[in-house]
């Protein structure tokens, strides 16, 4: 039988984003579950079930859930695990979730991401050369990588982003295209990092370059913070504080192989059980939140979600369609790029904000059916939900 | 002589016949005796035929650039008077692909589809790196 409408994101909390120094990778954790509760209207003792995508300070221990269990004194679960796919953990653990409740093995899960990648900034006689802060959290190299100078997550998906170019034309003012208009949705995002500082496609284009092809605001944020959704069963949901969002569609897609050959992410496979779990198509949906890493990624994965051919996406956001005001609201809340980088506990929250009509000055107009993507490693793994303020 | 500063790879088993063979001025992958296939970097069991006979062959050294970045940020202070630097993935004729540096090419000249071969560069007394130049 289908999970169509079965589950339910019956509450959403997110820390302050950004530079926060404050707290640790299991402290924010804490807090985006506390805070979830209460925006559900629950208690700690409500929760059985507990997923939880360990970010880069975690160090991926297998034993993460049961730390995180442990700091908030839960008691008497029925489900836990640590799980990373990278950034399609989050609609990954919400499909685990709904899977669970629907089979009657708990009834309330909290599904979290939490990171401290951050350190607070030295006084600048004590900072030595070379990339520190964000450069270096995510800059690290692997095998003879680091002797040719081939270091972190944005050289390799330049290698990828390139091989696009080459072969379709794609060009830098396509990808800018990409941030200018998830600059304009942060701007009316009070909780995005970049809330106040808009950016013209001029300044996109003189904005230093990281690794080429991408500029820096080609890359996303790093930031600390933690994010956590409460999913339960649908039939419970209706009786909560907040109006429910439900989980239509859910699927994975892992393609493997290598990324540069094929310049396409897992989203065609995933999308695949997603639209016939919920019936729906690409013309049903109301707003976008798609996972991105880089302003590439948007660019491939709307090539993969069909909503132009492989190859088009340039062109196709060039027009400034996904900016406020256009035909395709996308990544409505500046997403990681603008807003803040919670790996895809981002996209989702944003949708159920949408979904909930909790906008404020981007709330799409009768939002009603939201598309939401997760991407990790680089277009390795990936997951769809499609979500919707209908039962069914 | 002026001191090496980069990173300089660690030796490890599985890459000594790599580095040995560059010792010699001679590129060299792995190839599987299950079915044949060429990879690059090492790896104990073939993702094609989940064999674990390997051996070593040499390649002529020859291909063209796959892909190529190039590096603004200084990951490691040994690389901090060489941003802007390329980084290539350089696709072999027989088959792997392989990252690597071009020598003699600037950046904005590179070219994805560029003739290349190799050239060998020293860095300590056990690891000579293979790097690339435009091929003739």
């Amino acid at each position: 039988m289908s999970l169509k409408g079965r589950g339910a994101i019956v509450g959403l909390g997110i820390t302050p984003q950004g530079k926060v120094y404050d707290s640790n990778h299991v402290g924010f954790a804490v807090e985006a579950v506390r805070l979830a509760l209460d925006d559900a209207g629950l208690k700690r003792s409500d929760l059985d079930g507990l997923l939880l995508n360990p970010g880069l300070t975690w160090a991926d221990q297998g034993m993460g859930s049961f730390q995180l269990q442990q700091a908030m004194g839960l008691r008497n679960l029925r489900l836990s695990a640590s799980m990373n796919l990278g950034g399609a953990t989050a609609c990954a653990m919400i499909q685990q979730a709904v899977e669970a409740i629907d089979a009657g093995l708990c009834r309330t899960v909290a599904c979290v991401f939490s990171d401290a990648p951050l350190k607070p900034p030295k006084p600048k006689t004590e900072r030595a050369g070379g990339g520190g802060g964000s450069a270096g959290a995510y800059g690290f190299a692997r095998g003879l990588d680091a002797a040719y100078g081939q270091f972190g997550i944005n050289a390799m998906y330049a290698m990828v982003a390139r091989r696009h170019m080459h072969l379709f034309g794609t060009t830098n003012d396509h990808l800018g295209a990409i941030a200018v208009a998830e600059r304009q949705w942060a701007n009316r995002n009070p909780m995005a990092q970049f809330h106040d500082t808009p950016m013209t496609m001029e300044e996109y284009r003189g904005s230093r370059w990281v690794v080429e092809p991408f500029h820096l605001f080609d890359c996303c944020l790093v930031s600390n913070g933690g994010l956590a959704v409460i999913v339960t069963a649908a039939d419970r949901a209706r009786d909560l504080a907040q109006r429910p969002v439900y989980v239509w569609g859910m699927g994975q897609g892992h393609p493997g192989g290598d990324p540069a050959e094929t310049l396409t992410s897992g989203a065609g496979l995933a999308k695949e059980a997603a639209f016939r779990m919920a019936g729906t198509g690409l013309a049903d949906i109301d707003v976008v939140e798609l996972y991105d890493c880089y302003t590439f990624t948007v660019l491939v994965c709307l090539e993969d979600y069909g909503f132009c051919k492989k190859g088009e996406g340039g062109p196709f956001v060039a027009d400034g369609k996904t900016a406020p005001g256009g035909s395709l609201p996308l990544n409505t809340g500046g997403g990681q790029l603008s807003a803040f980088y919670m790996w895809g506990m981002t996209p989702v929250s944003e949708a159920v904000l949408q979904l909930r009509g909790a906008g404020g000055a981007r709330q799409v107009p009768e939002a009603g059916v939201a598309l939401v993507s997760g991407n990790g490693g680089i277009l390795s793994t990936h997951a769809t939900l499609v979500l919707s303020n209908q039962a069914a | 002589m002026t001191t090496y500063t980069k990173p300089i790879p660690t030796v490890t088993a599985d890459l000594q016949p790599f580095f040995e063979a560059a010792k010699r001025r001679e590129l060299v992958v792995q190839r599987c005796r299950g079915c044949g296939a060429l990879r690059f970097p090492a790896r104990e069991i073939c993702s094609q035929c989940l064999s674990r006979q390997v051996e070593w062959v040499r390649v002529s050294g020859r291909g063209e650039v796959f892909s190529y970045n190039v590096m603004h940020q200084v990951y490691h202070p040994g690389f901090a008077t060489e941003v802007p630097y390329a980084v290539v993935v350089v696709q072999l004729d027989e088959g792997a692909k392989m990252i690597s540096n071009l020598v003699g090419v600037a950046p904005q000249d590179i070219r994805i589809g560029m003739r290349v071969e190799v050239v060998f560069e020293d860095v300590s007394d056990e690891v000579t790196l293979p790097k690339f130049r435009a091929a003739a």
